[in-house]
């Protein structure tokens, strides 16, 4: 029971410290829409650094990897290496580098402004916002559950688990409508800064007891030496590279880390945090995934349903270190939460409720805080829809938050080739976008099995080719779709072919 | 030259992506220093990773991404 307070008094310490961050950061938020998503494009390089990672790894840091680690060896510390640490990097500047500069020079502050302004279409816009919040949703859904489900074991279902997700879902909205993102980005950092510590705090507690690494490798070696030698079990080639594009492609469209491509203060910024970005991945993977596998060779048991990690610091710890370990990843889910909700609802009101409600972009001071205001409800209303689906889980969106990495991966090409080839037109865009949506939408869910079996028939589309999975496979498909349609259609006449083309030396 | 330099870094990029999983050490399980011997090489790599886009960043940023068509 002591074990719960001080768990509770933790979270509790680190909401409160959250909101005077908000608070201070409320004070200096301008009442416009790019100062509220974009905190005016000024986030320096420790900020920007850190808040992408902090929302980019939310518990997956301390829960999912090192369970992964536990149970089939910590190989996936070369899947996070090579997706985070270097193709992200590289998309990052091929990219993010790309779209902060088109971004800046004509004031965008999400995706689909940017695409639908290219390409002169206004329904290009709503679809790739639509695609972006279908599988966003979900993703902040599971987020609130997981959150739901860590207070209702905090406390031993003391508290229940509506007023649990319910209570960090008030939460969120408080602290996402009051500060915007520059109080999310500054938390993040704090956060990004404590879970860094922590891990490594952890990993000197636990080789110390079992007497350094090398014991604690050796005991892995005996126990399970499949563990340390490189692949087997899940890991096949194709799994680490299957895993590592799809999840870093992904990653690149999710709405919180893209609309963080906009975000950044200046160019030497953007150097920087893309020069630090394979240490950091190191900095933080390594230990928290080897702690894991470590635990493998220890015999650690870890409870049915339960996580590796607290598991571990239980035997080798003192408790109130445990509890703020899963406080902290508690506060790394939150923080992955109102990151998203914070750019789920500039997608919502820029690209949905402008568009749909036939309101232009022209802004002056009466409309941004008009927007501001509908930015806010929007932040409401998703959350709140959110929560709700938390309740009830139906097991499709479920399934939906489980495979959205690959979800917003097949936006990457389409994307990128609108950046990059002037070719491009606003057909092979749609034919690139809801092409490839179509195609990996149908090995997610099950039409074609279910339609077949209404007609007596036993067909289903393969879940794997030659080993890749149909999330890499879609990539391609996204990628001949938009480069054949662009090739054998005009560009439309409202296309701004030019739109795109920037000098850095404007940027400086 | 500009065409000659995107290239080069295209192939450092490429390269810099398939070699930061050993694939030469497939089902090896030496361990060197507490660690097995491929996660040293990838710590390492990272590490040179890092180095390389510090050096990119410094010296051909914009390349490839800043002309104007």
């Amino acid at each position: 029971m002591a074990d719960t307070a001080l768990q509770l008094g933790i979270v509790g310490a680190y909401m409160v410290v959250a909101l005077a961050v908000g608070a201070v950061a409320y004070r200096l938020t301008e009442r416009t829409a790019e100062d509220y998503y974009l905190a005016s494009r000024t986030l320096g390089t420790v900020v920007l650094l850190f808040t992408t990672f902090a929302t980019l790894l939310s518990a997956f840091t301390f829960f999912g990897g090192p369970n992964l680690a536990f149970s089939a060896g910590p190989e996936w510390i070369l899947v996070m290496g090579l997706m985070d640490g270097i193709i992200f990097a590289v998309l990052w500047y091929v990219l993010g580098y790309k779209q902060w500069l088109v971004g800046k020079r004509h004031g965008y502050v999400t995706l689909g402004e940017m695409l639908g302004d290219r390409f002169g279409s206004t329904a290009l816009r709503v679809v790739v916002a639509g695609v972006s919040l279908f599988w966003l949703f979900p993703y902040v859904m599971l987020q609130q559950k997981g959150a739901g489900q860590a207070i209702v074991g905090l406390t031993n279902g003391a508290v229940p688990f509506w007023v649990g997700a319910g209570g960090i879902t008030l939460f969120m909205i408080a602290y996402v409508a009051l500060s915007g993102m520059r109080g999310v980005a500054w938390t993040d950092t704090l956060q990004g800064l404590f879970m860094l510590s922590l891990i490594w705090v952890a990993v000197a507690w636990v080789l110390s007891a079992v007497g350094g690494a090398g014991e604690a490798t050796a005991l892995l070696a005996t126990e399970k030496p499949a563990f340390v030698g490189l692949g087997g079990g899940i890991y096949t080639p194709q799994y680490i590279i299957s895993t590592a594009v799809s999840i870093a492609f992904g990653v690149t469209m999710f709405p919180q880390i893209n609309q963080r491509f906009f975000a950044a203060g200046s160019k030497k910024v953007l150097k920087r945090t893309f020069a630090l970005w394979p240490v950091l991945v190191l900095l933080l993977f390594v230990p928290a995934f080897m702690l894991g596998a470590w635990a493998a060779g220890l015999g650690v048991t870890v409870p049915e349903g339960g996580n590796v990690i607290p598991a571990l610091l239980g035997e080798y710890t003192p408790t109130w270190f445990t509890a703020l370990v899963i406080a902290g990843a508690m506060a790394a889910m939150m923080s992955s939460s109102d990151s998203m909700l914070l750019s789920g609802s500039s997608y919502l009101t820029r690209d949905l409720y402008r568009p749909l409600t036939g309101r232009g972009d022209a802004s002056d001071e009466q409309t941004d805080r008009r927007e501001a205001l509908v930015a806010r409800l929007g932040v409401v209303a998703f959350a709140t829809l959110s929560f709700v689906a938390s309740l009830y889980t139906p097991g499709t969106l479920v399934q939906i938050g489980d495979t959205a990495f690959s979800g917003f991966a097949q936006l990457t090409v389409p994307v990128a080739l609108a950046l990059y080839w002037q070719r491009t037109t606003r057909s092979g865009m749609y034919a690139g976008v809801i092409g490839s949506q179509v195609f990996y939408g149908l090995h997610v869910f099950p039409v074609i099995a279910t339609v077949a079996g209404l007609l007596g028939l036993d067909v289903a589309l393969p879940t794997a080719y030659m080993g890749w999975t149909p999330g890499v496979v879609g990539i391609l498909v996204g990628l001949l779709l938009t480069v054949a349609v662009s090739l054998t259609t005009a560009p439309a006449a409202t296309e701004n072919r030019t739109a795109y083309a920037v000098s850095g030396i404007e940027s400086d | 030259m500009s065409t000659v330099r995107t290239v080069g870094w295209t192939v450092v990029a490429l390269v810099l992506m398939a070699l930061a999983v050993p694939w030469f050490l497939w089902d090896t399980s030496a361990i060197a220093a507490g660690l097995p011997v491929w996660l040293w090489w990838h710590i390492g790599w990272m590490a040179l990773a890092s180095i390389v886009f510090a050096v990119f960043a410094r010296t051909d940023w914009g390349l490839g991404v800043e002309e104007v068509r």
